[in-house]
């Protein structure tokens, strides 16, 4: 960052020893079907897995052939699977099917199944119908959380979005409940916890239990704060496009588990190439949380600094140059490959978003972040839609709509709704039906929040005067919340004033100045004022569910009570942590964030399209 | 305590051929927090020489492997040691518990008897090992694990359920036994928990039973409506949601089936069979041109891939077709129609302007489809039809629906030429924009032309620079530069 850091900053405890603790779990649980055998994968964790360990480690613990989950028969020959799956029942079902097939085929061998993070009464009760329980033996990996960074830790689980949110199963609450009981055991106690939402509070008890049912020794804390937060506290931030670096190359390019996979127009030859992205990469490490509008000129300084150390070989002796050689080429080189890699990347970050109307898309989201010209923004959403231009973009323009002005008045709603499906596919009426459950697009009900009390009012005066009363609640109702919570906390700053993106002044810098993410300022907020007194008025817009409770009370004032962990239930953008991050520098806190994936706006809308169940 | 403790021991040396291991570490820790929760509870007294006990008793018996040991560290520093001060209960929503309340179970007025206290702590050992039967006893047939086992309140149960171990359900066999059950694990708030409880209850209890008792527990209803949809039990979910009243989830549900069938004929049909289907707000009029949409592609479809064959059709040679036009969206589908059957009459099904009746398309996403189409096919003059009106004294004038910016940026996508191009952005009235656009796209006679106008010297003096030398662009500039009428602003 271009601003100068709080010098003392507190150390951020090592989180590779979650990584450690699952390798030797993992080693374990293979060892417990002992001799060669076949392993299944789930596809979505291969990339979790491959993370913790690599094919050697598996193949030491006698793992013969790895195959991915895909459904159908199988080819294996070996005489003994094992299958590391998500519990997830039709993957059972398809286990069921393996073993009954082969029971019909009078082949015998023994299946063992792990499930991760944890297994499901309702998986068992798959196996027990099919009539293969007993057949199959069960295990559970706890492997509850993946270090990406050295201040991200992800669960892996896009689907306790969807779950949670908009199915309302609150499979995952232990699990999350569990994840945080493993951070407190091995980085706790914790001394405060500080939450909003409903599932936060349903975590934080599951989380309690566990403790008091458990022991806990008494150590140095390594965490002293946590803040837990729903994702559907703030639909806001990851529905807008994201423009600072990481979030841009997520939003571009999907990052997955902290890699990235740059195709032949990055690379410019005919390979693609995976790259991990993460603090490690000393390049990337120094652009990932800035506006992209600063990108080049730190990429253009950086190869002028880079020219002028391979510079200095010039005019060097035989001795001087094989120091060079040994001690500093190594470095540059690679140096120059991230370099070269960075530009490239951004280059092609450039045509694409050009191509795309980058600028005109992005005045869109800031009119309606600002509730400005909304007119124009719907004709512009409109035309969006009547070119067919991306269905999840268009979607994504629909739901900031929707969320900033508090749903769509019903004309509007009911034109778009049908221009939608003709431009998309009728079989969209099922993601409008998840969307409106959720609350992410709907329709205006005039004055809906106000009837209650405008109908007790009403029985005190007249009728002349509550028709009167009825109007001015129904402008009152029309102000959505978040116009109210914006206002409330500032979140957009004045448009007249000149933003420099080059020295950030708040948060807002990641969305060029023009709003400061919701769910950050709320952390800010309450990190501020340590509670929630005098943010009343906030968390009832919000719909509450807010709390914050203390624990032990922290010895001394240890740097444990700087380092706040921040754990976001149903996902978060990099553009929040890019953001979190820049809070800390500000205010001499470290953010260690875990969430329960990564997200983006493709991701939140894609897990509510109804064509995956 | 010392008694129990004999006890563990006893079983475990004895389970050893048994090939009993433990599953992994957390069941081994939950397993010992339990042992250890119920030893506590037998008192203050002991409890305190308890712990102590605790942390010398080798109890998996099993070869210490580096592996293992590894995996036990994780869970040792979740035992042992000094207590934090506790994080306090917040309050959560529990749902009421009154409706259950008269419906305490017998067993759970044995809890903490001393002597059901002791048995529990052997309980919890024994059940370890049928961790995952529902009915340990089918398993296990010693007649002594069988009552022990079910002598769990409603409470334990639950608890044990969240720990994820094995339970046995089926001595809650009166509906206040069960609805307390399911009631305690929605307080729980334990999706896994509530699930199994939904299982066994979907089980043992009759739909209308179920349904009705669910109808007033929203969370365990929609615990119930997910795992029906994960299993597939697609005709209880509907039977379901009609016995609720919920008509239109249903006939979405319903609606969705569609998308199961393959072929096209089958799939229009059962379309048709949705349209009496109850559905909420407009959507029963999507549902509606679903099927007129699928069906008129049917028709569409046999007919171009004939024509195709049969080579009669310059445009199918020109440009053959790369997809079936079946199961696209109706934009698409116009814009098909618009590329392929332009100028049809009315009549037919494929014309573009029947289309456009038909599904009552705006003005604007019509005229958008046909510019993209005939521009893609390079039929200028369509095009330029396209903006043709006639006003009352036989002028033409180009008018358009859809700002001219936009016509350019569509032109533009479809590589129309600059001589094309420069036409519509003439037209832009906004000058800046007009400027901006025209530079974007090369036209330099609009550009200069709108400086003249605007008698903006210096731009256009500056965009002098820009054009190549000695060209005619060049020359232009030079004699309004030189040009003495012109009253410059700058």
């Amino acid at each position: 960052m271009a601003h100068s850091a709080r010098r003392d900053s507190p150390e951020l405890p090592d989180l590779s020893l979650l990584k450690r603790l699952v390798r030797d779990q993992l080693i374990y649980l293979l060892e417990q079907l002992p001799g060669k055998k076949d392993l299944f994968i789930d596809s979505d964790l291969m990339s979790p897995l491959d993370r913790i360990a690599n094919v050697s480690t598996l193949k030491q613990h006698e793992v013969d052939k790895l195959y991915k989950v895909e459904h159908k028969p199988i080819v294996s020959i070996s005489d003994q699977i094992c299958f590391l799956i998500r519990p997830r029942m039709q993957t059972v079902k398809w286990i069921c099917d393996v073993v009954n097939a082969d029971k019909a085929a009078g082949k015998f061998r023994r299946y063992k199944i792990i499930f991760t993070p944890q297994k499901f009464y309702a998986c068992e009760a798959v196996l027990e119908e099919q009539g293969v329980f007993g057949d199959v033996t069960t295990d559970e990996w706890a492997f509850y959380l993946l270090p990406l960074d050295e201040d991200i830790i992800s669960l892996e689980l896009p689907e306790f979005f969807r779950d949670n949110f908009l199915a309302g199963d609150q499979r995952w609450v232990r699990t999350a409940g569990s994840a945080l009981h493993l951070l407190h055991s091995l980085f706790g106690p914790f001394s405060k916890v500080y939450g909003i939402g409903r599932c936060s509070k349903m975590t934080y008890e599951s989380w309690r239990e566990q403790v008091e049912q458990g022991e806990q020794k008494a150590r140095h804390a390594e965490i002293g704060n946590v803040f837990l937060i729903d994702r559907d506290v703030d639909f806001v931030t990851p529905l807008c496009s994201q423009v600072v670096y990481e979030g841009l190359v997520d939003d571009i390019f999907r990052i997955k588990c902290g890699c990235v996979e740059f195709g032949p127009e990055v690379t410019s030859s005919d390979k693609s190439i995976k790259v991990m992205l993460n603090s490690q990469d000393k390049v990337f490490n120094e652009i990932r949380n800035e506006h992209f509008s600063n990108v080049f000129g730190f990429l253009s300084q950086k190869a002028r600094n880079l020219q002028t150390a391979y510079d200095k070989r010039r005019g060097m002796d035989i001795q001087q140059m094989k120091t060079f050689v040994s001690e500093e080429l190594k470095g540059l080189k690679q140096e120059h490959r991230l370099l070269s890699l960075h530009i490239s990347a951004s280059e092609s970050i450039m045509k694409k978003k050009t191509k795309q109307d980058f600028q005109e898309l992005l005045k869109t989201e800031h009119c309606l972040l600002e509730g400005f010209e909304i007119r124009e923004c719907i004709s512009f959403i409109e035309e969006h839609i009547n070119r067919q231009v991306s269905m999840i973009e268009s979607l994504r323009l629909l739901c900031l709509l929707s969320v900033t002005e508090n749903g769509l008045l019903p004309k509007d709603f009911k034109s778009l709704k049908a221009q939608y499906l003709q431009s998309y596919g009728a079989d969209h009426l099922l993601t409008f039906s998840n969307l409106r459950q959720l609350g992410l697009l709907v329709e205006q009900q005039p004055g809906e929040t106000l009837t209650v009390m405008e109908s007790k009012v009403g029985k005190l005066v007249n009728d002349r005067t509550a028709v009167k009363l009825t109007d001015a609640f129904s402008s009152l109702a029309k102000k959505s919340h978040f116009r109210a919570l914006s206002k409330k906390l500032n979140l957009v700053p004045k448009s007249d004033e000149e933003y420099d993106l080059r020295v950030p002044r708040d948060m807002a810098y990641i969305f060029s100045g023009a709003y400061i993410p919701l769910s950050c300022k709320i952390i800010e907020q309450v990190l501020e004022r340590d509670g929630w007194t005098g943010l009343e008025e906030v968390t009832r817009l919000i719909n509450g569910h807010e709390f914050a409770v203390t624990g032990a009370d922290p010895k001394s004032k240890s740097d444990a009570q700087r380092i706040i962990l921040v754990m976001f239930l149903g996902g978060c953008t990099f553009s929040e942590i890019s953001a979190l991050r820049f809070l800390g520098k500000e205010r001499g806190y470290k953010f260690i964030v875990v969430t329960t994936a990564i997200t983006n706006s493709s991701r939140l809308l894609e897990a509510l399209l109804d064509n995956n169940v | 305590m010392m008694k129990s403790k004999a006890d563990e021991e006893d079983y475990w040396n004895s389970s050893k051929y048994n090939a009993f291991t433990f599953d992994d570490a957390d069941d081994e820790l939950s397993a010992l927090k339990e042992t250890k929760k119920a030893v506590n509870s037998i008192g203050p007294l002991l409890a305190e020489d308890g712990e102590e006990d605790w942390e010398r008793v080798s109890w998996s018996g099993e070869p210490v492997g580096s592996i293992s040991w590894s995996v036990k560290e994780m869970a040792a520093s979740n035992q042992r040691a000094d207590r934090e001060p506790a994080f306090p209960k917040i309050s959560t929503e529990t749902p009421s518990l009154g409706k259950s309340q008269s419906g305490i179970s017998l067993s759970s007025l044995f809890k903490g008897k001393p002597k059901g206290g002791n048995l529990q702590t052997f309980n919890d050992v024994l059940g370890d090992p049928s961790l995952r039967l529902y009915t340990p006893e089918l398993r296990k047939p010693k007649s002594e694990y069988k009552d022990l086992v079910s002598d769990w309140s409603a409470e334990e149960t639950v608890q044990r359920l969240q720990q994820g171990k094995g339970v046995t359900l089926e001595k809650f066999r009166s509906l206040q036994d069960k609805l307390l059950l399911l009631d305690l694990a929605v307080a729980a708030h334990d999706g896994n928990a509530i699930t199994a409880v939904l299982i066994y209850l979907k089980r043992t209890l009759c739909k209308e039973v179920l349904f009705r008792e669910l109808e007033s527990r929203q969370t365990a209803l929609r615990h119930f409506i997910h795992y029906l949809t994960e299993n597939r039990e697609q005709r209880l979910l509907l039977e379901l949601l009609r016995a609720l009243g919920r008509t239109e989830e249903a006939a979405l549900l319903q609606y969705k089936d569609y998308k199961n069938i393959a072929d096209e004929n089958k799939r229009r049909d059962f379309l048709k069979s949705c349209l009496s289907l109850q559905f909420g707000g407009e959507d029963g009029n999507h549902v509606q041109d679903h099927y007129t949409l699928l069906e008129r592609q049917i028709i569409i479809e046999a007919a171009d891939r004939k024509a195709e064959r049969e080579g009669k059709l310059e445009v199918f040679q020109k440009f053959p077709r790369k997809a079936s036009i079946l199961n696209m969206p109706l934009i698409t589908t116009l814009y098909y129609c618009c590329f392929y059957h332009y100028n049809e009459p009315e009549g037919t099904f494929s014309s573009p302007l029947n289309v456009r009746q038909t599904f009552k398309i705006s003005e604007k996403q019509y005229f958008t489809t046909a510019l993209a189409a005939r521009a893609k096919l390079k039929n200028w003059t369509d095009v330029d039809a396209m903006f043709n009106s006639r006003n009352w004294l036989g002028f033409s004038k180009k008018k358009s629906p859809l700002s001219f910016q936009r016509v350019v940026d569509i032109l533009q996508k479809n590589s129309a030429p600059t001589r094309v191009l420069q036409e519509y952005v003439g037209l832009v009235s906004d000058a800046e924009l007009r400027i901006g656009l025209a530079q974007k796209h090369k036209c330099h006679d609009i550009v200069i032309n709108t400086y003249r106008d605007m008698k903006d010297r210096q731009q256009l003096a500056e965009y002098r620079k820009k054009v190549e030398r000695g060209s005619a662009e060049e020359r232009k500039i030079d004699e309004l530069l030189s040009n003495q009428q012109i009253r410059w602003k700058n």
